[in-house]
């Protein structure tokens, strides 16, 4: 199949995240296994011009700027439209993007407009009668093998599947297009952008320092309160915490408390209730700090610590301070 | 993680919920070295069923063996800080439920439980979100509690650990069990081989699957036990602890109410049963919460949803079901835990279908068990080794779970029959006995007739009284003591196919015998023994009666309830040379009794053998001809008759009960059932029943079943035998008469059923030297003598003939008089009637 | 403003959090311990209706497209607050399985359209951003477009004042607002809310509501599924930091490492 791949880069007022790149990965492979026979990179909006000059190292042949003045900042619907209209004036073989929010949602609204089926989150392809492929469903623990029937196809990349490389290539040729966008294209955009103010909340905050049975007392939460204070944290607990009145309802963490997905949980003197876990298992990282090496919160923590919390948490927050003092 | 797994240990134990853990805690205690514990699930909640238990202890139990493990567990909960007693009230709906509350009046005092009935007003005192409208009265136990059981079973684990007894492995998963020559040698896990000297199987709801593992069974089914956690509650919340109200069992619609922290948790056991296989179970990481907690069954659940909502609108009706689940335990075919040596594998233990109210006191008894061979608590009921082959499978499992699961809560009477699993072993002739209208119990899984209908005329004939209340009368007909009072005017016919038979033959066979028996079975060829079998405390393990048939041929002959635990004793102590024999003969013959003053003449229209006294005296047994059968005739009698028992071939059973009834038409003879057999006809002999009279907490001293004479062949059981002759026992046996029936609050003629407390006449319970608490042990009519007959332990200053007592039923006391202290029969004293 | 009119659509997924069994033909997904739920997006796009209309006045429908079995979403969906329930259905659809994307949102098109020529449209369409099970991205958009109406997905927050839904989209830094005009769509995600649990009065009412049941049409889209597979597992290898507070050093170094010092 020769023909044009549409490779959609994902910005935000002209800054392409690292995700953006590896929908050109999954770009060529489509070439590689048949599909297609050039990429075009697609830059929407003006702000985005400086990444058609990025794009030829990725392996597109042609980068289309495209110009409007509804398109200075992310508009779903317009940006939906833009390559709808793409499809049309260029027939390509295929169009995909990185599959990120923006990435599923523009593929989504394009795919509307083409009346065309859409994978979002591929992670392989084979080429023969349409297209075989492979997507992730359930966030990534099950594979689902699909077959795609279409005139075009419209391909989300699975983050992370395929490679954000430079793959080394000339400078792509340049063109500009002006699209007719309709007067709804641009009723959907940001209007306004909000920098979190801080104000730290154990659902909001990026480091939760949690205690358990191990703690054994109200006063015992003492270092686990001036660590999390350290680190702009918030402070968690357990079930057993709050039965025993050592810390408010609101600070429980688990099935029956709040369900959290800090950047780091640092468990200390936690069994690991299955309870619990539900409620903290969406954390990035998990540090269990433990006295009990076959304690379940230890299996399953991706960093531990064995020993007593009482002495471990002061000396670490001693540490914070010496290093932030020789800074 | 460590990575020297371990190649042997003394004792591998199987399970890390509340069960192993104390399994191994007891083990090190009791001086037990080098044991390995393993659990395929993380520390300390490694998803079995003590992970989502309510954690609660209601002590007071009907059942003496369940009540004394509640105790002991809860004591020892207490021992290590995590009992918490928060009281309980179970609250009733229902008149019915009112008089059960008064039986369990009885059971509290009994076991010396502080519980009081309380009035609906008295619960709103004690919960005041409680509405008190829908309710008739509480049943109030200040000392029910709520434990935490999974750090109960950490210090369990501390324990042994600190004792450098054990060693335990999380998320090892048992992949098989190695016996040979039927005794377990090893398991097998992912980890690596564990040869092993003795092996626990103590996981809860997978331990059928690790027994199959091994070629037995445990019968056991996972069953689903719903319950949902409901908050937040303001007033629950305010009580900033994990329970501040007594929990509430709404016994009427078989839920519970129990705060935890800011919610009340509702459980249910109303909903229809629910049942999965072991290997049904999903694994750790296909589990959404653990293994053991399943997504709800909604629909199942709703009915009792509204019954909560009734019972606490103010606090149920805003708060939201924030957690709920189709929570997994263990249930067993009679209700009763799986402790005890596996049959089939040697030194391969059971301690499972056991819940966190009996954890403790259940491992302990395993415990000692395995050290001392016998534990403290008589485990008669818990006994793994109780059920005949039949109820090992899952089809009788879940056949008997499905009928009691919803008793859990139920008011299950002492006579209550089972339902399902019904003809299944029957006789021969049981068209003929449904023709005279039996009605028929179940014993050991035969169908047994209990009374004739037939027989109904009779009742009119002797005057028998009917029972006024409902209760007493359930399950019993007056139609029984007419049938003993016929039988003893002229002649009865009994069928008693149940009978449990084994044949013990062999060069050894004798030597053998000595062996498990206090009394001496060295007696001529032809001549019967009846003798207890004791085990290593000098506690009753059985009582039976065997014939010697040969030089080295014994059959013994044993009640149909105890038959598998029985010949799991004589099995486990066959010798190893194969100079013994032991044969199960009970499929192969049936049994009928002929009793009654003119059985003679009846016997001798059947035989042409001389069946005189001369030549057939009481004890003996020949084998005789009728027509052209052989039946085997043994001159003995349960009832205190004239007679025989008659042991015929299955195939010819038929034919020869036909013969008997034609033979007796002339004489009278009527069918007479088990409630004759079992009850009327023992209590009037004073015939100590094993599981009643006779357990492991009382020996043949205390049950007036010492002999003036001690063989001088050892056996098991005799030196604690022979302390116990030398001492003045702590209790004596008794047989009391009530004096008057006459209920002091509503004038109803009351009966009792057995179980009640004796008590002093200032209304105390009579506790022995022992600790051992008088209960009735058998409760019933004595027709021949006019009187209503009670059997229980008495301490000695007590057991004096004519001495006043009073039987607490009902929370009821009745006047008792002590008719005789030990074993003389209050009817026929001489046994000249048997005897004739 | 006139009370709002709320239409939420939801899905009935095998419920998340364990891993997922495949059948021994690897069709479909082994549920049988699983259970089932609403989907987690959709559950908080339930509560979010909820308070809106408790803030609004007005009511909200809950949707979905389903076997049978997804009347137990339906109801739970009322169970919380929800005001009346449509199922979409087809003869076609056993517990599990689903309508491809394409399908679905045809399908769901032409019963909200049938609906609004009944009751006048809706104000606010709600959707979650993608379902957990087939994860497709897509459905919302589509319905959205062939209904002619905005939508915005990746939604955390809304407000409703003076016919002009505001909704918020997270970033990296914060937030993106978006104003869309009603009537408008969303397609929300978990973290909107903190969905509630039904009360045992919500639950006993939830058993009675009339559910109005649409039958489907089918049309099949492009992508076919023919199987599945388990994702490799991703063992958690525990880094063991050190014993005792020797490891400090080690725990503030992982700190920085994750730029949280």
């Amino acid at each position: 199949m020769s023909g044009e791949i549409l490779v959609v880069v994902e910005h935000d007022r002209g800054v392409a995240l690292d995700t953006s790149y590896q929908a050109f990965g999954l770009a060529r492979t489509l070439l590689a296994a048949g599909v297609g026979s050039s990429i075009t990179a697609v830059v929407i909006g003006a702000d985005g011009d400086s990444l058609a000059d990025e794009v030829g190292a990725h392996g597109a042949a042609l980068a289309l700027r495209v110009h409007h003045s509804e398109l200075s900042d992310y508009a779903p619907e317009a940006w939906g439209d833009v390559v709808a209209e793409l499809i049309v004036s260029r027939s390509p073989v295929a169009v995909v993007a990185t599959g990120t929010d923006r990435g599923n949602e523009v593929l989504a609204h394009t795919s509307a407009i083409a009346d065309l089926p859409f994978a979002a989150n591929v992670i392989a392809v084979s080429a023969g009668d349409g297209l075989s492929l492979t997507r992730v469903r359930w966030g990534g623990s099950l594979l689902e093998q699909a077959h795609l029937d279409a005139a075009v196809f419209v391909l989300s990349a699975a983050t992370h599947s395929f490679s954000a490389e430079p793959s080394g290539g000339g400078d792509a040729a340049i063109e500009v297009i002006e699209p007719a966008l309709a007067a709804t294209a641009s009723r959907t955009r940001i209007v306004d952008r909000v920098t979190l103010a801080a104000g730290v909340t154990l659902t909001t905050a990026a480091v939760v320092v949690s205690g358990g049975r191990g703690v054994g007392s109200a006063d015992g939460f003492a270092p686990l309160i001036e660590l999390a204070d350290l680190l702009s944290g918030a402070v968690g607990c357990s079930r057993v915490v709050t039965n025993n009145g050592w810390r408010p309802h609101s600070d429980q963490v688990g099935q029956t408390g709040k369900r959290i997905a800090p950047e780091l949980y640092i468990a200390c003197g936690i069994s690991g209730a299955i309870q619990h876990w539900v409620g903290m298992m969406a954390s990035k990282h998990v540090l269990a700090i433990n006295t009990d090496n076959e304690a379940n919160m230890v299996g399953k923590a991706e960093y531990a610590v064995i020993g007593d919390l009482h002495q471990i948490l002061p000396a670490v927050s001693e540490e914070i301070r010496r290093r932030r003092a020789t800074a | 993680m460590s990575s020297d797994f371990p190649t042997s240990a003394k004792v591998v134990v199987i399970g890390a919920g509340i069960v192993g853990n104390a399994v191994v805690g007891h083990l090190a205690e009791l001086g037990w070295r080098d044991i390995v514990q393993i659990d395929k699930g993380p520390l300390p909640n490694p998803g079995g069923s003590t992970g989502h238990a309510s954690n609660f202890i209601f002590p007071v139990d009907h059942n003496r063996e369940m009540a004394m493990l509640n105790l002991d567990s809860q004591r020892q909960y207490a021992e290590m800080g995590v009992n918490n007693a928060c009281g309980g009230i179970e609250v009733a709906r229902t008149p019915e439920r009112l008089e059960e509350f008064r039986r369990r009046m009885v059971s509290a005092k009994n076991w010396g439980i502080d519980a009081r009935l309380v009035t609906p007003a008295e619960i709103k005192e004690m919960v005041p979100f409680i509405n008190e409208e829908i309710l008739l009265g509480g049943f109030y136990t200040p000392s029910v509690s709520v434990v935490d059981s999974l750090r109960a079973g950490t210090i369990f684990r501390e324990r042994a650990q600190a004792l450098n007894a054990l060693q335990t492995f999380a998320n090892v998963e048992v992949e098989d069990m190695i016996v040979e020559d039927g005794v377990i040698k090893a398991v097998v896990t992912d980890r690596g081989r564990i040869d092993a000297e003795y092996v626990v199987v103590a996981c809860g709801v997978w331990s059928p699957r690790i027994a199959a593992m091994a070629g037995v069974e445990i019968p056991l089914t996972p069953a689903v036990h719903q319950m949902i956690d409901v908050g937040p509650i303001p007033i629950l919340e305010a009580s900033n602890t994990e329970v501040g109200y007594p929990i509430i069992r709404d016994m009427d619609t078989f839920c519970y109410e129990r705060q935890s922290a800011g919610s009340m948790e509702v459980g249910s056991y109303a909903h229809r049963p629910i049942f999965m296989t072991a290997d049904e179970i999903p694994s750790i990481k296909e589990s959404k919460l653990s293994p053991t907690e399943l997504p709800i069954t909604m629909d199942d659940f709703d009915p009792q949803l509204e019954q909560a909502l009734e019972l606490m609108p103010d606090i149920l009706a805003t708060a939201e079901i924030k957690y709920a689940i189709n929570g997994l335990l263990s249930l067993t075919p009679d209700g009763f835990p799986l402790i005890g040596e596996i049959p089939g594998v040697s030194n391969l233990w059971s301690c499972a279908a056991i819940w966190i109210k009996e954890g403790p006191g259940a491992a302990r008894m395993l415990a000692e068990w395995m050290t001392h061979g016998q534990p403290e608590i008589d485990p008669h009921h818990s006994d793994i080794s109780r059920f005949y082959p039949y109820a090992r499978n899952d089809h009788h499992v879940r056949a008997r779970c499905a009928e009691h699961f919803n008793k859990t809560y139920g008011i299950v009477h002492p006579r209550e029959q089972w339902a399902s699993e019904r003809d299944i072993r029957t006789a021969p002739y049981k068209d003929r006995t449904d023709a005279l209208g039996a009605y028929y119990f179940q014993a050991g899984g035969w169908e047994r007739p209990h009374w004739y209908e037939s027989n109904r005329p009779l009742v009119a004939k002797y005057g028998v009284e009917d029972r006024p209340h409902e209760w007493d009368a359930r399950w019993w007909s007056p139609i029984i003591n007419a049938e003993h009072i016929a039988m003893k005017e002229t002649v009865g016919m009994v069928d008693l196919a149940p009978f449990v038979v084994y044949d013990i033959t062999g060069p050894g066979a004798m030597a053998y015998l000595q062996g498990l028996t206090v009394n001496n079975v060295d007696v001529a060829i032809g001549k019967s023994v009846y003798t207890p079998v004791l085990d290593v405390n000098g506690g009753f393990r059985s009582d039976l009666t065997m014939m010697r048939l040969g030089t080295d041929f014994y059959r013994v002959i044993t009640g149909a309830f105890d038959g598998p635990r029985d010949a799991f004793w004589f099995k486990k102590h066959l010798p190893a040379d194969g100079s013994v024999r032991f044969e199960d003969k009970t499929s192969a013959f049936a049994t009928i009794g002929l009793w009654g003053p003119k059985a003679r003449e009846v016997m001798a229209k059947l035989t042409t053998s001389d069946v005189s006294n001369e030549a057939f005296p009481y004890g003996t047994t020949q084998e005789v001809l009728f027509g052209s059968l052989a039946v085997r005739l043994f001159r003995i009698s349960y009832v205190g008759e004239l007679g025989w028992e008659i042991y015929v071939p299955m195939e010819n059973a038929r034919a020869v009960w036909d013969l008997i009834a034609a033979a007796g038409q002339e004489s009278g003879i009527v069918p007479v059932g088990a409630g004759v057999y079992g009850t009327t006809g023992r209590l009037e002999k004073g015939y100590r029943l094993m599981g009643a009279e006779l357990d492991g907490e009382y020996t043949p001293v205390e049950a007036g079943l010492a002999r003036p004479k001690v063989k001088s062949a050892d056996f098991i059981g005799k030196a604690a035998y022979l302390a116990a002759r030398d001492a003045v026992p702590a209790a004596v046996l008794c047989t009391l008469t009530v004096e008057d029936h006459v209920s002091p609050r509503d004038g109803i003629k009351r009966y009792m059923t057995g179980g009640e407390t004796i008590l002093t006449l200032d209304g105390n319970r009579i506790v022995d030297a022992k600790g051992r608490i008088s209960t009735v042990t058998t409760a019933g009519s004595g027709p021949a003598l006019g009187k209503f007959l009670l059997m229980a332990y008495l301490t000695p200053e007590l057991a004096v003939v004519g001495a006043d007592l009073l039987v607490n039923y009902m929370n009821e006391s009745y006047p008792v008089k002590v008719a005789v202290a030990g074993p003389t029969p209050v009817f026929d004293p001489t046994d000249a009637r048997m005897k004739a | 403003m006139t009370e709002l009119r709320i239409l939420v659509c939801v899905k009935r997924v095998p419920a998340p959090g364990a891993r997922i069994t495949l059948t021994a033909d690897r069709q479909s997904i082994d549920s049988k311990n699983l259970g089932f739920a609403t989907s987690p997006h959709e559950e908080c796009a339930v509560e979010g209706a909820i308070q809106l209309v408790e803030m609004h006045g007005g009511s909200a429908t809950v949707l979905t497209l389903g076997a049978a079995e997804a009347d137990e979403q339906l109801r739970y969906a009322v169970s919380v607050g929800i005001n009346a329930a449509v199922h979409v259905t087809h003869a076609g659809l056993t517990d599990g399985t689903d309508f491809d994307a394409q399908a679905t949102a045809r399908a769901l098109t032409s019963a909200i359209a049938s609906l609004e020529a009944a009751g006048g449209a809706f104000d606010l369409i709600l959707f979650g951003n993608e379902s957990a099970d087939s994860g497709g991205f897509q459905v919302g958009v589509r319905v959205a477009r062939t209904l002619g109406r905005a939508i915005v997905n990746g939604i955390k927050h809304i407000e409703i004042s003076d016919g002009v839904v505001t909704a918020r989209r997270e970033s990296a830094e914060g937030f993106e607002v978006y104003q869309l005009p009603l009537p408008a769509m969303l397609g929300v995600k978990e973290g909107l809310n903190l969905p509630r649990y039904p009360t045992l009065p919500g639950r006993l009412k939830s058993k009675k509501v009339e559910v109005l049941v649409v039958g489907a049409d089918r049309a099949n889209g492009g992508l076919t599924t023919f199987g599945f597979d388990n994702a490799a597992e991703v063992v958690v290898q525990t880094t063991m930091l050190g014993k005792g507070p020797e490891a400090a050093p080690a725990i503030v170094d992982l700190l920085e490492e994750l730029g949280l010092l």
